[in-house]
């Protein structure tokens, strides 16, 4: 139940902040389209919504941001140069890492982050590994891919999703 | 002031843009491409509209940061998805790659 009540909350303050408008209309519509949204993704939305009430992983998550965008803005330097560059320097493959994160959550915030930084995309999650598109693979040796790719990351997420 | 530096940022994002477009165009492969795609692309794109929030302000302000989140919470499960996909219905990766794991894998059939 209280996840349900979580949901519905989330979406309407998203609706308020989107419409931005307190009019008697737009807030009937806000609450029955919450409703009708919280009924409909039960199942996929929000698993574990205990965790949304301990602050320690708020403190975590703002920690995570400016490490997250520094990387955000040194990827795209990096593409910028490889771009630009005239002999385009690329060496591109997939490689293999394994995480050890267990929640779903986590996983995908760590698959996002992973894409969002320099060089990386991940193409697919299966289990533990990691699929991961690199465009200049520095490394053949899957332990240290993982080191490279993966930790910077792991010890953030770990904290704030599990 | 405050329009100027939001001028500037959403400068910023736009010359982004243009260097992720000059990604799609000269890299070799879907996934290379993708990578231009998503990197150059999403910063560009949530510069603009953080550049929007510091120019405009207000409602507008708070908007275009919503919609910031969203890109960036989307644009990345999106380059994802077609790179998944783009590989499992048979695109090889460029002739200069180095390796594929994925493929030795076979999808990740023998990993179960």
């Amino acid at each position: 139940m209280a996840t349900r009540i979580f949901q519905f909350l989330i979406i309407f303050i998203l609706w308020l902040l989107l419409t931005w408008s307190l009019a008697p209309q737009e807030v009937i519509v806000g609450v029955a389209l919450a409703l009708l949204l919280s009924i409909m993704l039960y199942d996929v939305f929000l698993q574990g919504s205990e965790k949304l009430v301990q602050p320690a992983r708020y403190f975590w998550f703002l920690l995570y941001l400016p490490v997250f965008f520094y990387y955000v803005v040194r990827a795209n330097l990096d593409v910028a140069y490889r771009v630009l560059h005239p002999e385009m320097p690329i060496r591109p493959g997939i490689v293999k890492v394994r995480t050890s994160l267990k929640s779903d959550m986590a996983k995908t915030f760590l698959a996002n982050s992973i894409t969002l930084t320099p060089g990386t995309l991940t193409v697919d999650i299966i289990g533990d590994h990691l699929y991961i598109h690199w465009i200049n693979i520095v490394t053949e040796d899957p332990q240290e891919e993982t080191e490279v790719i993966v930790k910077r990351f792991e010890v953030f997420l770990r904290r704030i999703f599990e | 002031m405050s329009e100027t530096i939001g001028m500037v940022i959403i400068s910023i994002g736009v010359a982004f843009d243009l260097f992720g477009c000059i990604g799609l165009v000269r890299l070799p492969d879907i996934y290379n491409r993708l990578q231009g795609a998503t990197k150059c692309v999403t910063l560009g794109t949530c510069l603009i509209l953080v550049g929007v929030l510091v120019h405009s302000g207000g409602a507008m302000g708070i908007k275009a940061l919503l919609c910031a989140i969203f890109v960036l919470l989307s644009s990345p499960t999106g380059a994802h998805a077609l790179a998944r996909g783009a590989h499992r219905s048979g695109v090889k990766l460029w002739k200069g790659s180095v390796m594929d794991k994925y493929a030795e894998d076979q999808e990740g059939k023998l990993d179960q």
